[in-house]
């Protein structure tokens, strides 16, 4: 899927499995059984835990087991404002990291194909914010958003901003900082289906009497869509997620807090593990739905 | 036939714009890692080089840096064995359970870390362990794991069968097929993945705050931070981090660049 | 572990082989003698079940049913690093990550012989490559890493050696050098070479014996001239060659001669050359066996006489001329005529007449797929 960008650089030929046996239990077995016991088991954990009730002793952090569906009730008439959100920002940030990322991934696997230096280059500059640490990333744009940059400045001066205008805490801050670091996470799997692109097909296309924009429509759109799929899942999955950019130390102010925000505050502060627990049960719902039905279209031996 | 060939020059100058912008918290935290502020990080004060050659002044960021690297290397050594035995099974094996087994596999890539990261915490609560470093490296070495075998088994993928064949033809025992043939041709598939999960986890916030309990690693230290401000040593080691990415990286492309035109020269 | 290699040279028997898939039986009830020291051809159309079966002789499968005996020791349940026996693969299989001298040396040092080193060199030597030596294969060319994969199965002086159509990648001209090559050494090493091809003019040209494969069964073995002189089968018939095919019923059968009734024609063949003599059978000659006339030939008993037909088709392949004859109430004939500088009746639309001796006649066991016994 996404990461074959990441790997190899040959084109993977087709081999078939060609052998049987005990050696690939004895291959699959610890890592699989690893995966069973820390990202299975701790689903089920939050699943339990999502149902459960304040201890009866009263003690603060101190659960018993129960099956408290009033749970999810609670948590969804109480943070209704912020799971809308949540998923408003994921649309708008992954819709607008398209738009942006398919120009660049288009430049570099199509028009850059013949040329590897550049190529080279390009990937190397999309995956470079990688390098950085991500908080550090948006500390950075904190700053250069802050109420006495320049940025902000020169805007009041221009008079586009009032005297009490500001970015920081605003949704607009929240969205720009999710699509600046999700950028690369719906470039990559564009560019790597686009690079496998057949430019013959284009070639036809135009030797078929069709103007350049309506080949792309046409022809390199329609093929380059499971690529875009997958960037679209890659990136919109994480940022449904993401509590960092929307938190009020960084890009977020009172009113921007995302569901991440909400797990975090009750799993770390609060202590309210149920709520906590419900709420992340139902997100990764949610993306199971999403997934799903992305497999049933394109089966499970693409996924990986 | 004249067409006004503005077009031609729209699609590169809009890729140039974009990645100036790309750069430009790099270049912010570059910059002021050579501020000479007093605690925090805000308003430039003068350029410095102190942050650079004293940086473990601020012993809270060195010794986050530290715990990140053990993470790091530790997880990235156990989730790349386990990794890229899983990736060798799925390529050249048939059994049966195939389809869960890769359903399983991409789970961790579709799920959000706040899950895994709450998840994990909820689970080691029932369990009653305490949050700390081992906890951490568990949790890494977890949502690596599926990174590890996606990258392996691109690289298993393009390896010939035909070669594993022909050393035992020549009379090699399976053990020494493995580690005469099939590991050094896939060596290279292996360190990428083991790179690939290094990044992932030195850079890992998330899922470590939810697991860690007091242990501190460097991007923790920095959300932490982040509400009093970030001291420039952190940019320092920010900064530093990337120059040694960057170049390996492209210490990397030039010599596999280099080594295409030594073998296309004869 | 010590490898015990018997003295070059073992008989090779396969005794009612068989190999199933998930799905489809590749190689059936298959019997196969190779003497010692021969160059042994399997030949046969892709699917054929030829590969399978020489990775089982590998060791690389294993078969469902049968015996596998090298020197009259059955090596089916040995692995394929304990069997004395190399395989040069299809794609040469040269290690990417060693050099051309470590490529070759690879087997002996497995083996843990002395000098491996001395040993490549030698015969990286006998396939004039020692030059290359020290070069990665992938800067070798096709017919030079060809050679190399040779030479890393040979150095082995396997009592077996294996060839999976080994030629299929190169282009004509070094496909025909190679094959002059490969039979040279092997008269030359006196080992026994198990060569599997499609190709059946290679297969023809190089192996003293051929087998020729069909749908997982042997269908004739023998001499190449006389696989192509005398095929037993519609199957054989139309792989190794081309040929005209007459099917009708026998009307009359004796120690000497047996004649079918085509279309109200008569066509003989001799008896000890038939493999069927009664009901309906198949009688078919070569085409350059067939000559044609202007006019009528004096009837004759040792000749079958066809025509008059029209000359409807002329191609013209270099050595010789190949004609297509339609005669009416029989069918079209392909004539090769070779072609030494006297010109025979060369027009299109000319009248001729066809004949051919009954001794170059061959009658099949079967009949061609398609066809249904009338009557």
């Amino acid at each position: 899927m996404a990461f074959v960008a990441f790997g190899s650089q040959a084109p993977t030929k087709e081999q078939g499995p060609s052998k049987t046996g005990r050696v690939a239990l004895f291959l699959l077995l610890p890592g699989l059984f690893y995966l069973a016991l820390f990202f299975i088991t701790p689903l089920v954990s939050l699943i339990i835990t999502s149902l459960k009730a304040p201890s009866a002793t009263g003690a603060i952090g101190r659960y018993d087991l129960g099956l408290e569906f009033g749970n999810y009730v609670y948590a969804v008439t109480q943070y209704a404002p912020q799971i809308f959100r949540s998923f408003s920002f994921a649309v708008l940030a992954t819709v607008i990291a398209l738009a942006i990322s398919y120009p660049i991934a288009y430049f570099i696997a199509v028009k850059s194909r013949n040329r590897p230096l550049l190529k080279g280059i390009l990937l190397t500059l999309v995956v470079a914010p990688f390098f950085i640490s991500f908080l550090l990333r948006t500390f950075a744009w904190k700053q250069i958003f802050s109420n006495d940059s320049l940025v902000v400045n020169v805007l009041k001066d221009i008079g586009i901003f009032g005297a009490d205008s500001y970015i920081i805490g605003t949704n607009f801050a929240v969205v720009f900082g999710l699509v600046y670091n999700f950028i690369p996470f719906m470039t990559l799997p564009i560019y790597a289906n686009l690079d496998r692109l057949d430019l013959s097909l284009v070639e036809a296309g135009s030797d078929l009497y069709a103007s350049p924009s309506k080949t792309f429509r046409k022809i390199t759109l329609p093929l380059s869509l499971p690529g875009v799929i997958s960037g679209t899942l890659l990136t919109f999955i994480p940022i449904s997620g993401d509590y960092v950019v929307a938190s009020r130390d960084f890009l977020g102010g009172p009113d921007t807090a995302m569901i991440g925000n909400v797990v975090e505050a009750n799993f770390l502060r609060i202590q309210d593990y149920p709520t906590a627990s419900a709420i992340s049960v139902m997100l990764m719902a949610t993306i199971v739905v999403l997934v799903s039905a992305y497999v049933r279209r394109s089966g499970t031996d693409d996924l990986l | 036939m004249t067409r006004f060939s503005l077009g031609k020059y729209l699609l590169p100058t809009y890729v140039f714009l974009t990645f100036l912008f790309l750069m430009v918290p790099i270049g912010y935290t570059f910059v002021f890692s050579f501020n000479d502020s007093i605690k925090s990080n805000i308003i430039w004060r003068g350029f410095t080089l102190d942050n650079w050659l004293n940086v473990c002044d601020q012993a809270d960021v060195c010794g986050a840096f530290g715990n990140s690297l053990l993470v790091a290397v530790t997880a990235t050594t156990v989730s790349t064995v386990l990794g890229t035995m899983i990736a060798i099974a799925l390529v050249r094996y048939r059994f049966k359970f195939r389809s869960a087994t890769n359903l399983l596999l991409f789970l961790p890539l579709a799920t959000p870390e706040v899950v895994m990261g709450a998840g994990l915490a909820a689970q080691f609560l029932d369990f009653g362990w305490t949050k700390g470093l081992t906890t951490v490296i568990i949790a890494h070495v977890m949502f690596t794991l599926s990174f590890v075998v996606v990258t392996v088994k691109a690289r298993v993928a393009t390896l010939d069968p035909a070669l594993e064949e022909a050393g035992r033809d020549l009379y090699a025992s399976p053990m020494q097929v493995f580690w005469k043939i099939t590991f050094p041709l896939l060596l290279p598939g292996i360190l990428s993945a083991a790179m690939l999960a290094f990044a992932l986890s030195f850079d890992d916030f998330i899922i470590t705050q939810f697991n860690s309990g007091s242990v501190d690693t460097f991007p923790k230290f920095v959300y932490t931070a982040a509400a009093r401000g970030i001291p420039p040593e952190a940019n320092v080691v920010g900064s530093f981090v990337f120059i040694v990415a960057i170049a390996i990286v492209i210490a990397v492309q030039v010599r596999s660049a280099m080594k295409k035109r030594k073998l296309l020269s004869k | 572990m010590a490898t015990e290699f018997i003295a070059r040279g073992q008989d090779l028997e396969l005794k009612g082989i068989r190999k199933e898939f998930p799905g489809f039986v590749a190689v059936d009830n298959l019997d196969l003698k190779i003497p010692a020291g021969e160059f042994f051809a399997l030949l046969g159309p892709s699917g054929c079940g030829k590969t399978t079966t020489l990775r089982m002789i590998a060791g690389l499968e294993s078969p469902s049913k049968g015996e596998i005996l090298l020197g009259g020791k059955d090596i089916a349940g040995m692995k394929p690093h304990e069997r004395p026996v190399n395989t040069v693969f299809q794609n040469y299989a040269l290690f990417p990550h060693m050099s051309v001298l470590e490529n070759v040396a690879f087997g002996i040092r497995q083996r843990k012989l002395t000098e491996p080193l001395a040993k490549a060199e030698k015969a990286l030597a006998m396939v004039e490559l020692e030059h290359l030596a020290q070069r990665r294969p992938q800067q070798l060319s096709g017919g030079q890493q060809q050679r190399v994969a040779l030479a890393r199965a040979l150095v082995n002086r396997p009592s077996l050696l294996l060839l999976d159509e080994p030629l299929g990648a190169l282009d004509l001209k070094l496909r025909r050098q190679m094959q002059i090559e490969l039979k040279a050494i092997q008269m030359e090493v006196g080992l026994t070479f198990l060569h599997v091809t499609h190709d059946q003019e290679e297969a023809m040209d190089m192996a003293d014996t051929v087998a020729v494969m069909n749908q997982g069964h042997i269908e004739q073995l023998g001499a190449p001239e006389v696989l192509y002189d005398r095929p037993k089968t519609a199957f054989v018939a139309k792989f190794l060659g081309q040929s005209n095919m007459f099917i009708g019923k026998v009307t009359e059968t004796n120690s000497e001669t047996t004649s079918i009734e085509y279309k109200g024609k008569k066509i003989t063949g001799l008896t000890k050359r038939s493999e069927k003599v009664t009901g309906v059978i198949a009688i078919g000659v070569r085409p350059e066996k067939t000559n044609f006339h202007e006019t009528e030939p004096v009837s004759d008993p040792g000749l079958n006489i066809l025509g008059p037909g029209e000359i409807t088709d002329i191609r013209f392949t270099g050595v010789s001329n190949q004609y297509q004859i339609d005669i009416p109430g029989i069918g079209v004939m392909t004539v090769f005529a070779q072609n030494v500088g006297r010109s025979p009746v060369v027009e299109l639309g000319a009248q001729v007449y066809v004949s051919w001796k009954i001794e170059h006649s061959f009658g099949l066991s079967d009949l061609p797929s398609g066809v249904e016994e009338d009557q």
